[in-house]
């Protein structure tokens, strides 16, 4: 099998903040292979957003990357071998800048005010061009707007309205069509989307859902996704991590982690969604509240509030093993954690 | 049903933007009894926040009538008025924009309790603010009287809107859900303390999302309206409108709903529209305004005619020319 296109290894990342260090990433390695969407969920706070910025290099200067690796694999159209491999903690300057938007863009989570407002669409995507140096030269002009319009129509946007707008013409969906076309522009391979849906409407988020299949289905491209809409992973993703305190907890493909989760905070974060067809005994909220991140709890990060929290768990940190093929957790007692929490619940 | 608390008879809001009047809020008629737990659903700007806004007296109407235990809302007057004002409550749909950033939450709480003069002295206001975070959920309460709402989680400051609202005794509270605040297991055990306010206090209820599956689970006793552009679609016992939409409109929303089940999600079948663009208020479409999207479109009787709410089948009303109740 090819190498993935992205390997991330160790990778850990702390804000400065003035009551002390935010320890925001903490040792997260996965890999997105090629083709292939990765979800990561968890709930607000846990360092999904810091995982994005850290991979695209976009983080704040508060934000220091103090360790680990992100590996890029660069792979030709139908080849199946590598034709470059990229440490991207080492890109400086010019190489950065073509790494961004190229191989890698990212639409954000605040994507809805990320447009320029005093800018038409046509002029967004102009400058992406050219200050990526994407088809320079004479061709420019309508070589980029036959591309351009391509995407949009891909989007299912009419691109003849679209191209002359202006952002607050168009709606929040709207903008986030034009927003996912403008980050496919110059073809990369990975394509990373910061809840590409949280701030839309029903239809408008099935919309986007519906788009973003149908792309990775025509261009194939990776996706990372990073959301709390455990729905959105369940619908577009191949493979689920769950994030906690900064560290991922589980992963594994998308059917193993919604149907057989192992660790106490996936199957937690699964039982707290409601769905259309569950029934209203069955929902059950995560007790407790997220981590200072200032002030981490010993051992596992999720002890205070985990029912299974013994001593072992107070004290020493789980590492992230394979239980099964392609299955990973990060718990003390994951072979007996779903029988264990039934009990427990049945009790309570 | 027990008497009615509070009561929409051809509520209608109208806004003037560009020079142009818009209907935000077009002819809702509503009947809400004491203690229930209603929830409207939609997409943005059909219109919930200002149903919401005006049922909670923040904005008044611009035709129709609401009427708090019988008497109009407008002209009410006296203790009757008193009564209303402290009795129905809004919980914003913005936490952040809501919270004096400036006063401590023991300020927040210990002022609109003294204002009406339900605690008297130091020492009362302080229990009794003590005893409203533990209510929802703010324990131990010491340790969040000093705190500033910046110091606080996005979930948590949301209960302490809930708790600013509980100080007066409120019969009904207007919660609107802020989209942007969506993590599932702070969102899921703020509605289960509206659960327990219910139950304990007799508290009703409206909840105004945009969630489908998390209206059903909150509103499981109660009802669901479905608003679009202003009007109510369909309003019905929650499960049933869940699981027996009788308006297409209802009927495409569940349908996209993505499902947190990778195999359901999946194999669920799509009602597509005709069109995804939603109309502008500026620009209402004719007759029944959801036609132009609509995927059962009937033709001229859609484009013409505005079709009344009117009874369906198990249990709901809907506003749709196709749908009737079946004869039994
Ligand atoms: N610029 C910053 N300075 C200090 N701390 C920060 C900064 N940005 C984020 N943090 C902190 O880092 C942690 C991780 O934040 P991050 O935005 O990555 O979380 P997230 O999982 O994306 O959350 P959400 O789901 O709410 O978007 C949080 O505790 C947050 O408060
Ligand atoms: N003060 C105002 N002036 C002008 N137009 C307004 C005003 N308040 C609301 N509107 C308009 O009225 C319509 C209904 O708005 P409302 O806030 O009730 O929608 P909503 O259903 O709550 O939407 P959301 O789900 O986005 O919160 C929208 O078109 C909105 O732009
Ligand atoms: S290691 Fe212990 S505290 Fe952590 S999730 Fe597993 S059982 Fe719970
Ligand atoms: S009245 Fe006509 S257009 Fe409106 S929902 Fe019914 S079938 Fe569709
Ligand atoms: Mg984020
Ligand atoms: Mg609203």
């Amino acid at each position: 099998m090819a190498e993935p296109t992205l390997s991330v290894r160790d990778l850990s990342i702390v804000y400065q903040a003035r009551r002390g260090q935010v320890q925001a990433v903490r040792n997260i390695s996965f890999d997105v292979e090629r083709g292939e969407a990765v979800a990561l969920i968890g709930e607000s706070g846990s360092g999904k957003t810091t995982v994005g910025l850290g991979l695209m290099r976009l983080l704040p200067a508060t934000a220091n990357i103090i360790g680990g690796s992100i590996v890029y694999r660069r792979y030709k159209n139908g080849s199946n071998s590598a034709s470059r491999e990229t440490e991207v903690l080492a890109l400086k300057g010019d190489n950065l800048r073509q790494f961004r938007w190229r191989e890698c863009a990212m639409v954000f989570q605040s994507a809805l005010n990320a447009l320029n407002p005093v800018l038409r669409i046509s002029e967004h995507f102009a400058d992406t061009a050219k200050a990526h140096g994407y088809l320079s030269g004479y061709r420019q002009g309508t070589a980029l707007r036959e591309r351009s319009w391509q995407l949009l129509s891909m989007v299912r946007l009419d691109p003849e309205r679209v191209w002359r707008s202006f952002p607050h013409e168009l709606s929040g969906g709207m903008r986030q069509r034009v927003l996912i076309a403008l980050a496919l522009l110059l073809e990369p391979q990975l394509l990373i989307l910061d809840e590409p849906t949280t701030a839309l409407d029903i239809l408008t988020q099935r919309n986007i859902m519906d788009v973003l299949k149908e792309l990775r289905d025509k261009l194939g491209f990776s996706m990372l996704f990073i959301s709390h809409d455990l729905a959105l992973a369940a619908e577009l993703a191949d493979r689920v991590a769950t994030v906690y305190a900064g560290k991922i907890i589980e992963v594994g493909d998308v059917r193993t982690i919604f149907r057989r989760p192992y660790h106490p905070y996936t199957i937690g974060l699964i039982k707290a969604v409601p769905t259309l067809t569950s029934d209203k005994s069955s929902l059950v909220s995560v007790p407790g509240s997220p981590p200072d991140l200032i002030q981490l709890p010993t051992g596992c990060k999720f002890h205070p509030r985990c029912p299974l929290a013994d001593e072992r768990s107070q004290q020493e940190e789980p590492a992230l093993i394979e239980v099964e093929p392609g299955h990973h957790v990060a718990c003390w007692h994951w072979t007996h954690a779903r029988e264990a929490l039934k009990a427990y619940r049945a009790e309570t | 049903m027990s008497e009615p608390l509070i009561t929409l008879e051809h509520v209608t809001r109208t806004f003037t933007v560009k020079g142009q009047t818009i209907k935000a809020v077009d002819d809702v008629n509503l009947t809400i009894p004491q203690g229930e737990m209603l929830c409207l659903v939609g997409e943005s700007g059909c219109g919930k926040t200002t149903t919401g806004k005006m049922i909670a007296g923040l904005l008044p109407t611009s035709a129709g009538r609401i009427l708090y235990h019988g008497k109009d809302i407008a002209t009410i007057a006296g203790n009757d008025r008193k009564a209303y004002r402290l009795g129905v409550q809004m919980v914003h749909q913005d936490p952040y924009a809501s919270l004096n950033p400036t006063q401590t939450i023991y300020d927040i709480l210990a002022a609109p309790l003294q204002h009406h003069g339900f605690t008297r002295g130091e020492y009362e206001t302080k229990r009794r603010i003590c005893h409203l975070l533990e209510i929802v959920d703010l324990t131990p309460p010491d340790d969040f009287l000093e705190k500033y709402p910046h110091q606080l989680s996005g979930g948590q400051r949301q209960r302490v809107s809930v708790a600013r609202a509980l100080t007066v005794l409120p019969t009904f509270i207007v919660a609107d859900e802020a989209v942007s605040m969506v993590d599932v297991s702070i969102r899921i055990s703020l509605l289960n303390m509206f659960a327990r306010l219910k139950d304990e206090m007799g508290v009703g209820v409206l909840l105004i999302t945009h969630d489908l599956a998390l209206a059903k689970y909150f509103a499981w006793e109660g009802r669901i309206g479905v608003m679009y552009l202003g009007r109510l679609v369909e309003i019905g016992p929650a499960r049933q409108v869940v699981e027996h939409p009788q308006h297409p409109y209802t009927q495409v929303l569940l349908s996209a709903i993505p499902e947190a089940d990778p195999d359901a999600t999946r194999a669920k079948p799509r009602v597509a529209l005709r069109s995804t663009d939603m109309p502008s208020l500026l620009r209402l479409p004719t007759g029944c305004t959801f036609h132009p999207r609509c995927p059962v479109f009937a033709g001229e009787v859609c484009e013409n005619i505005v079709p009344p709410l009117e009874k369906a089948n198990w249990g709901s009303e809907a506003a749709c020319h196709l749908v009737h109740a079946n004869e039994s």
